[in-house]
């Protein structure tokens, strides 16, 4: 019993926190939402906040625990989230499940995403430096210009497609998938809050499993000492190919939820604002801090709604909020200043016990 | 563990349930009209133009102490992410009536809420048919959106033909469009569609995207080394005045022809309004039309915000008196719930003919797209003039 304990939950107490932290607010929210005292305004935040979670988590993979920079997340999610709509709108007539239908959807947008993350890091990770953080970043605004361009459309007849410009004509029935720049509209919204958070656990799972496992020891020790790595006989390219996979494929899943979740996507979207955004997430988290990313996206993503009251200031007031977080996590003297409080309450209280 | 994120955690907690507690019942005398728009952000101007005017009517259509009407604007960026954020807190304000989205991309990703929710909205100016239809060949409305403004291929259309019988503008056209912009390639298409059917000669086609909407100096020079002496912008204002800018660095002077997205570039900040000078623009609002109720729209906007209107400004105002003058003909009262008072509205909408300052005798379809006639206006004197055909 206590081995399957360990198995399902892995050792970490880190990965612990992290399943109880998101198993706790599931329930909250779930019952806030059951009671009806959930505005509407957060149950239309809830999906779009988890795939943000998803996909932070999957970038401090990469950035935290491989130590090797990504620019390009935005672009795993972009090719999750036009693969989703594909999959989705095609099964459409054939699974009448919403539910089955997202799940397969997910399934298939993290697949793509994988591969085309596999694609980059056959040249890139052989090398050593920042060239994984110039291929990412130009490969992100190679997705957005492609699909972009990218006229898809399907019909009783199978699919049909044209590039550039649109010659794309359609049978009765037909329904264009990705319409340029226009992207995918009118999309089955079957995102649900209960798939997203079912898909952060098992993110979790997946991140924690990797980090003890041993691809996941090999990856730290390649980040801390490539050399000392090597001469211990660690094939460094393998196991920094497999972290970077598993993070594109997350990312990739994380796209599909966030997809799904929409009516409307637009490929103009994905761009390099987001994956600097994703990164920004993952910095203030902490870099291989996964308990933190989570919390630190949670915030970010509701802290320009929830100062909505501010009107005009609003996203004045979160940029400050931004540098103010920037500066007061990294800041040794305040926080040594906050755990001398905490230590000095705690001495106190031996002394009372005393 | 890290005492300070758990005190992070319970503070965002606390800010959720806080902010969950209070819900506004509609049980009021007041019909609550919402929309979103862009308030901070690159068109700002569109936001803040239709926030003004529909604050305007407001006050006017409730100072005539009938029906009595309360509007409330969120800021969306006219991000398609934003905007369905911005729709929920205004659902929660309790809007029963919807002004849907300022702009196009925003509106497309909450026309199924309004759908879903069988609230009735009319926007002001996005004009995207991806607006008020589901699928990609306009034949199945979202049934509750109804637009204000003419659909982008009505604009597209509406330009080539104005070309094609004004050739005293010049006969070369050159096109600079955004290729990642819904907007824009919208009407960029109908546009070479049309022009192809009447035979417009169009020598220069080039375009940009969002990450390179500062310089323009590829696009200008292949229009100018074409001899093109038209340049007909399908964009909004903001890259649209860096264009005027280094057309005007480089000695290149031909006819500037713009869309409603034209429109705002003489209040834009930081912008010399004299390159505008003799800029064309199509849209269903002139500022200096002499009609009563035009000139009065006009006078009071100027009085109360110290700008000449621009033609958001004018759908905005036009879509709070539609939405008045079908209340008032359905009788209806703002106790009803929202979808009663959809297909109120619905039926009205779809059976009155509207006189307003963007045109008269308006009328609208069963799938919510308007018909009524763009007409050209040219800056002079930074202001619209109107031409006269």
């Amino acid at each position: 019993m206590a081995k399957l304990k360990t198995a399902f939950l892995g050792k970490n107490r880190n990965c612990h926190l992290c399943l109880g932290l998101v198993i706790i607010a599931y329930i909250v929210i779930e019952v806030l939402m059951y009671t009806g005292s959930l505005k509407s305004l957060f149950i239309n935040l809830l999906v779009p906040v988890t795939s943000y979670i998803i996909v932070a988590l999957a970038l401090n993979l990469v950035v935290g625990i491989s130590g090797e920079l990504s620019l390009g997340h935005a672009g795993f999610m972009s090719i999750g989230a036009f693969t989703g709509v594909i999959v989705s709108n095609v099964m459409a007539t054939m699974i009448s499940n919403d539910i089955l239908r997202l799940v397969i959807s997910i399934i298939v947008g993290a697949i793509v995403a994988a591969f085309f993350g596999f694609l980059i890091s056959i040249p890139v990770l052989k090398l050593q430096g920042d060239y994984l953080a110039i291929v990412t970043l130009a490969f992100g605004q190679i997705i957005k210009s492609l699909i972009n361009n990218t006229f898809l459309g399907f019909d009783s007849n199978g699919f049909h497609f044209s590039f550039i410009t649109n010659t794309v004509t359609l049978g009765t029935g037909g329904k264009m998938l990705i319409n340029g720049p226009i992207g995918a509209t009118a999309t089955d919204r079957i995102s649900t809050f209960t798939v997203g958070v079912i898909l952060l656990i098992i993110t979790i799972l997946i991140i924690f499993h990797f980090i003890n496992s041993k691809y996941g020891r090999s990856v730290m020790a390649t980040r801390d000492d490539r050399i000392a790595a090597q001469s211990v006989g660690i094939n460094v390219v393998k196991t920094k190919t497999i972290a970077f996979v598993l993070s594109a494929g997350i990312a990739g899943a994380a796209g599909v939820l966030y997809g799904l979740n929409f009516s409307t996507l637009v490929p103009a979207r994905f761009d390099f604002n987001q994956s600097i955004l994703i990164l920004v997430y993952v910095v203030l988290g902490g870099l291989g801090n996964m308990f933190g990313t989570i919390i630190s996206t949670f915030i970010l993503v509701l802290l320009p709604e929830l100062l909505r009251f501010l009107a005009d200031y609003r996203m004045l007031i979160y940029a400050i909020v931004l540098i103010v977080i920037m500066i007061v996590t990294n800041n040794p003297t305040i926080n040594q200043f906050i755990k001398k409080i905490f230590r000095r309450k705690k001495a106190e209280g031996e002394l009372n016990n005393d | 563990m890290n005492l300070k994120k758990i005190f992070s955690t319970l503070a965002v907690a606390s800010m959720l349930v806080a902010c969950g507690g209070n819900d506004t019942s509609s049980g009021n005398s007041t019909f609550k009209i919402g929309v979103s728009g862009p308030l901070t952000g690159d068109n700002a101007v569109y936001g803040n133009a239709v926030k003004n005017a529909a604050e305007l009517a407001v006050e006017e259509v409730n100072a005539k102490g009938g029906i009595q009407l309360e509007f409330k604007i969120e800021d969306d960026q006219a991000d398609p992410e934003k905007s369905p954020t911005a729709y929920g807190t205004l659902k929660d304000w309790g809007m029963q009536i919807g002004l849907a989205t300022v702009t196009s991309g925003a509106g497309a990703a909450v026309s199924q809420n309004y759908a879903d929710d069988t609230t009735f909205a009319i926007t002001p100016s996005a004009s995207s048919t991806t607006v008020i239809y589901s699928d990609a060949d306009n034949t199945q409305s979202y049934k509750y959106v109804y637009q204000m403004c003419f659909t982008d291929p009505n604009q597209g259309v509406a330009s080539a033909d104005y070309l094609k019988n004004h050739t005293d503008l010049g006969s070369k056209v050159a096109v600079i469009y955004k290729s990642d912009d819904n907007y824009s390639t919208g009407i960029y298409q109908k546009f070479m569609d049309e022009a192809k059917k009447v035979g417009l000669d169009v020598v220069s086609e080039t375009s940009f995207d969002n990450s390179s909407a500062t310089d323009f100096n590829v696009q200008l020079k292949d229009a100018q080394s074409k001899g093109a002496d038209i340049v007909y912008l399908p964009i909004y204002y903001q890259p649209a005045s860096l264009i005027l800018t280094q057309a005007n660095q480089m000695g290149y002077a031909p006819t500037f022809f713009g869309v409603d997205g034209m429109d705002g570039i003489l209040t834009l900040d930081g912008f010399n309004t004299e390159l505008a000078e003799g800029v064309y623009l199509l849209t269903p609002f002139s500022a200096d039309a002499k009609d009563e109720l035009t000139a009065n729209f006009v006078k009071n906007y100027k009085e109360r915000y110290g700008e000449t209107p621009n033609q958001f400004a004018a759908d905005a105002y036009d879509c709070i008196y539609a939405i008045y003058d079908a209340l008032e003909a359905g009788k209806a009262t703002p106790d009803m719930s929202n979808s009663d008072l959809a297909d109120l509205l619905i039926k009205q909408f779809t059976s009155m003919t509207f006189d307003g300052i963007t045109g008269s005798d308006v009328t609208w379809s069963e799938s919510g797209e308007v018909s009524k006639s763009p007409k050209a206006v040219v800056i002079k004197d930074g202001a619209y003039v109107g031409v006269e055909d």
